[in-house]
């Protein structure tokens, strides 16, 4: 089971003091929050690709190629990378770059993304967002699974003796995950690829993510990638914690209640209620993550979104400082108790290379 | 059936042929209580009833939008549903035929109303007969019917019966003859009984997954 932290790199005023950090601020306080995740025992820092203010990440590989100098076991991914707009192959050469660069401590996970006007500003067509996802993944699974590539599709221009450059590091891609909000063709892609799947978790109630994952899971073992159980899921989850549940609620609700994505709407006990945002004690964090393998089986991979609406760098690293020591321990304990043999663990390079070989090994024998 | 709390009611209808259960939702945007668009969408459900005959049970549900104001507002800053509008989209979404009335407010259905609608997927009443009704001060704004709740519900795909029914404050109080309130409330009625009764009971529809290696197919790939 892995834990971190994937961030949206919005750049928010401070609704307590009204400052808005610059963008080199918050760019810096990223690097900053992704090296803390390390610090503090986390697995994984994943940023968002974003084109548009308020938000800073639209060039995720050079940040997670910088992140990856200044760290040692972190796990770089994306949460998401647009595979709408992006270009496949610039997506394969740019993200096998990266997985050299870190020895093999990255993954990625696409997504369509949720902004309408980035698709006409790419030269794309939002009507064809769903196409778009299937026939760019399919091209990116192939240019790494293949040394060389023939290639006719609808959307880019067609490829002849394709090479892409550099080759995967010791020939296995980076994982990859796809993550949905509510559609379950995506859900679908991932089982068909024996992919992982990530529910964002955030900002809908649990039940609308439990039927994809249930979806996912089901198709998954339709594909033969093994059964529903040994499907890859990751969550997300949203947090905020002092020791003193009361101390929580009071330093946080004019963060929630101004929010950019759900501020001004629901109050923060409903929004609690409704959601997995947790708001509290450590231990009620501990108690609601927990939860979640109750609704959604034994999962790999659990993120947390940390530093948002306008949270200050001091607080957000406070936070991870109490995520690493009090919450993710536990978590840990908690998480391996009763968890079937058979349920992998979270994906990392090392296990990916040693499943490739296995297989191989296996392959010989039969022939 | 004049309370202002969104019931349930069973009605057994006598004389039924066969056993099918239907769903009638009714939906009204009135804001006072008591309110005249509230009294409206009970006359259209009390006549449609009387024209059901070949349903064993039709079960109403009248939904008070006034009761979900704030729900809905949230819904449109957060982006889902809390749990008493997911319940009310829910019966809306599987009902077998609607009523939907609204007070005209600045020449057009009211924003709650159209509010409403916003929440629902574009997609999720796709054929469903729908009744729709509105009421105003006067009878200078009875085309609202017409401008703007008709081709709001077209746009929705759904079915809307050619009659019908504005009531403005006026027709509370006149009666007699063939086009009066009475009248077109039951004609209005018969419609929407006579559609919701051709139509195959209301199924829920499992999301249907398009496997891969189709999406695969429709774009000539090969993955």
């Amino acid at each position: 089971m892995q834990f971190g932290i994937f961030t949206v790199g919005d750049v928010t005023a401070d609704p307590t003091t009204g400052r808005t950090p610059s963008e080199h601020e918050r760019i810096k306080a990223m690097v900053t929050i992704a090296q803390k995740a390390e610090e503090v025992g986390l697995d994984v820092f994943a940023t968002g690709e974003h084109h548009n203010p308020p938000f800073v990440p639209s060039s995720p590989t050079t940040m997670l190629g910088y992140i990856a100098a200044r760290t040692d076991h972190l796990i770089l991914s994306t949460s998401t990378t647009l595979i709408t707009t992006n270009d496949p192959v610039k997506i394969a050469e740019d993200f096998a770059m990266l997985q050299h660069l870190a020895d093999g401590r990255v993954d990625l996970m696409m997504g369509r993304g949720n902004t309408g006007p980035v698709y006409p500003w790419f030269g794309k067509d939002i009507r064809q967002g769903i196409p778009l996802a299937v026939e760019n993944y399919a091209l990116l699974h192939k240019l790494w699974h293949e040394e060389v590539v023939d290639w006719a599709g609808r959307f880019r221009t067609p490829l002849q003796s394709f090479t892409s450059t550099p080759r995967p590091l010791d020939g296995v891609p980076p994982f990859v995950w796809h993550g949905s909000i509510r559609s379950p063709e995506i859900a679908e892609q991932a089982a068909y690829y024996g992919d992982g799947f990530f529910a964002n978790n955030i900002f809908w109630p649990k039940e609308h993510f439990r039927r994809l994952i249930d979806l996912y899971r089901d198709r998954f073992e339709h594909y033969g990638h093994g059964t529903r159980d040994q499907a890859v899921v990751g969550l997300g989850g949203q947090v905020f914690m002092r020791q003193n549940s009361q101390d929580a609620v009071r330093e946080f609700r004019p963060y929630f209640d101004n929010a950019p994505v759900y501020g001004h709407g629901p109050s923060l006990e409903e929004f609690t209620e409704q959601t997995p945002l947790t708001v509290g004690s450590p231990q009620q964090v501990i108690e609601r993550t927990l939860s979640f393998r109750e609704t959604f089986g034994d999962y790999q991979r659990q993120l947390f979104l940390m530093d948002h609406a306008g949270l200050p760098l001091k607080t957000v690293l406070e936070q991870l400082d109490i995520l690493g020591e009090q919450v993710v321990p536990v978590l840990r304990e908690e998480f391996a108790k009763g968890r079937p043999a058979e349920v992998p663990d979270g994906p990392t390079h090392q296990a990916l290379v040693t499943r490739r070989d296995t297989e191989a090994r296996e392959q010989e024998v039969t022939a | 059936m004049t309370t202002a709390s969104n019931d349930a009611v069973t009605h057994r209808a006598t004389g039924a042929d066969t056993g099918v259960a239907r769903t009638l939702v009714v939906v009204t945007a009135g804001l006072s209580q008591p309110s005249s668009t509230r009294l409206l969408a009970d006359r259209l459900t009390d006549a449609t009833r009387r024209q059901v005959t070949g349903t064993s049970d039709l079960t109403v549900r009248v939904i008070e939008l006034r009761a979900l104001a704030t729900d809905i507002a949230q819904s449109m800053v957060t982006g889902f549903p809390g749990p008493a509008l997911r319940d009310a989209l829910d019966a809306v979404t599987s009902a077998d035929a609607l009523i939907a009335v609204t007070p005209v407010f600045t020449g057009s259905y009211s924003g709650l109303f159209k509010s409403f609608f916003d929440v629902i997927d574009k997609d999720a009443l796709a054929g469903t007969p729908v009744l729709i009704g509105a009421t105003g001060g006067t009878a200078r704004h009875s085309l609202v019917l017409e401008h703007a709740m008709r081709p709001l519900f077209s746009y929705l795909r759904t079915v809307v019966v050619p009659t019908a029914v504005y009531a403005a404050s006026e027709d509370w109080g006149t009666g007699g003859g063939d086009h009066d309130l009475a009248a077109r409330i039951d004609r209005a009625a018969a419609e929407l009984a006579a559609l919701m009764q051709a139509r195959s009971p209301a199924r829920v529809t499992e999301e249907a997954v398009v496997p891969f290696a189709q999406q695969l197919a429709a774009l000539a790939v090969d993955g």
